[in-house]
């Protein structure tokens, strides 16, 4: 008989279960599979009632995060050879409402990324016929990594104070203020600042780390938290000492 | 159909649940030690205002060895957290050299020798 792994699979069907419960399903085992091939074979071949979001399957479009084996991973990223002989146990992400199954609630997250605008506000509007707002290899450097984020939320998972405290606008969206707030074609942080800055802003970041751990695009959002926190603190302190005239 | 989303609690117990966050909840655990022993400081500091008698007092709880554990245990603690704190300042203050990142081994390697040179000042002073 040809080799198999088990994997454990949180089941919620709001429209019979009154709470998530854990299903076995025990598919072929093969090197090159990563756990969302194992489930697509459960979902074709087993359980065609199994649901989980997922589109690219290389890592770009970040819809299939899963917590797998206790950590916050991208399905498609995750292979089953690193858990030969084990149990694999997949479960929706920590810290948001299940949906159905393996899919979770995001609007929240959504929500908080608008919050933080981001997107360009330019320093000074111009015509479109003035061209481009040009920007040299060294100015895109400086946040260059803060553009990888592809919002799969697995740092929103990973992080306990987003857990313990839901207005927390979190990891991924305040990585991505940081980004534009770097930008030198960006003349928006003090319009970012009411909720970057504020309690349930950067504020609210203990310095865990965990979201940088987990982060599958090595984006970092836990130093361009701690960075907002020194340019907050900065600015603060300008505006006390010249009220106004740094917004 | 309606949709009933449905929401898992935070367990109590949750910085038990992965090796990162027990690491997490001994750092934060060290600040208590770490501002514990300013605490004694300044209340040393108060003694020494309130004459020779006070000071020798509190100079001799320090040096007696239930004093002498807690400075240990501060040590470690205060050390724990030097080391760990060190470790992250590179995400914190990263710097950018001509266009370059600075490596993060040089930023943190500086912090050590402030460390070195603050802590050998101190010694001097305290005529070691």
């Amino acid at each position: 008989m040809s080799e198999t792994i088990t994997l454990e699979v949180l089941r919620y069907r709001p429209e019979t279960d009154s709470e998530p419960h854990f299903q076995r399903y025990t598919v072929p085992y093969r090197d090159d599979w990563v756990v969302l091939d194992a489930l697509n074979h459960i979902k074709d071949n087993l359980d065609a009632t199994l649901s989980y979001r997922w589109s690219c399957h290389m890592a770009v479009c970040g819809s299939c995060g899963m917590t797998i084996n206790n950590e916050p991973k991208l399905s498609c990223h995750t292979f089953l050879r690193d858990y030969r002989g084990g149990v694999i146990r997949v479960e929706p992400l920590d810290h948001f409402p299940i949906e159905r199954d393996l899919v979770i609630v995001m609007d929240s997250f959504m929500e908080k990324l608008s919050g933080v605008k981001p997107w360009l506000i330019p320093k000074q509007e111009k015509p479109l016929s003035d061209g481009e707002y040009l920007q040299s290899p060294a100015e895109l450097n400086v946040f260059h990594q803060y553009t990888q984020c592809i919002n799969c939320v697995l740092c929103y998972a990973a992080c306990p104070q987003v857990g313990l405290n839901e207005d927390f606008v979190g990891p991924a969206a305040l990585a991505l203020a940081h980004r534009y707030n770097l930008d030198s074609r960006d003349g928006g942080k003090g319009a970012r600042a009411d909720v970057v800055a504020s309690n349930e802003g950067i504020w609210e970041c203990t310095f865990v780390g965990a979201c940088s751990q987990v982060c599958p695009k090595q984006v970092d959002p836990a130093a361009a938290i701690q960075q907002t926190k020194i340019s907050a603190s900065v600015d603060w302190l300008k505006d006390l000492l010249t009220p106004g005239a740094h917004r | 159909m309606s949709r009933r989303p449905y929401v898992r609690k935070i367990e109590r117990n949750w910085w038990l649940q992965h090796p990162r966050y027990v690491a997490y909840m001994i750092r934060e655990l060290t600040s208590l030690f770490v501002g514990l022993y300013c605490a004694l400081l300044a209340i040393g500091l108060v003694r020494l205002a309130q004459g020779h008698a006070a000071w020798d007092g509190f100079v001799a709880a320090f040096s007696s060895p239930p004093g002498v554990v807690f400075q240990w245990l501060c040590l470690v603690f205060a050390i724990y957290h030097s080391v760990t704190w060190f470790a992250l300042t590179p995400k914190a203050m990263p710097l950018m050299v001509k266009g370059e990142p600075v490596p993060g081994k040089l930023i943190v390697g500086a912090h050590y020798v402030a460390w070195a040179a603050v802590s050998a000042v101190v010694l001097m002073a305290a005529g070691v």
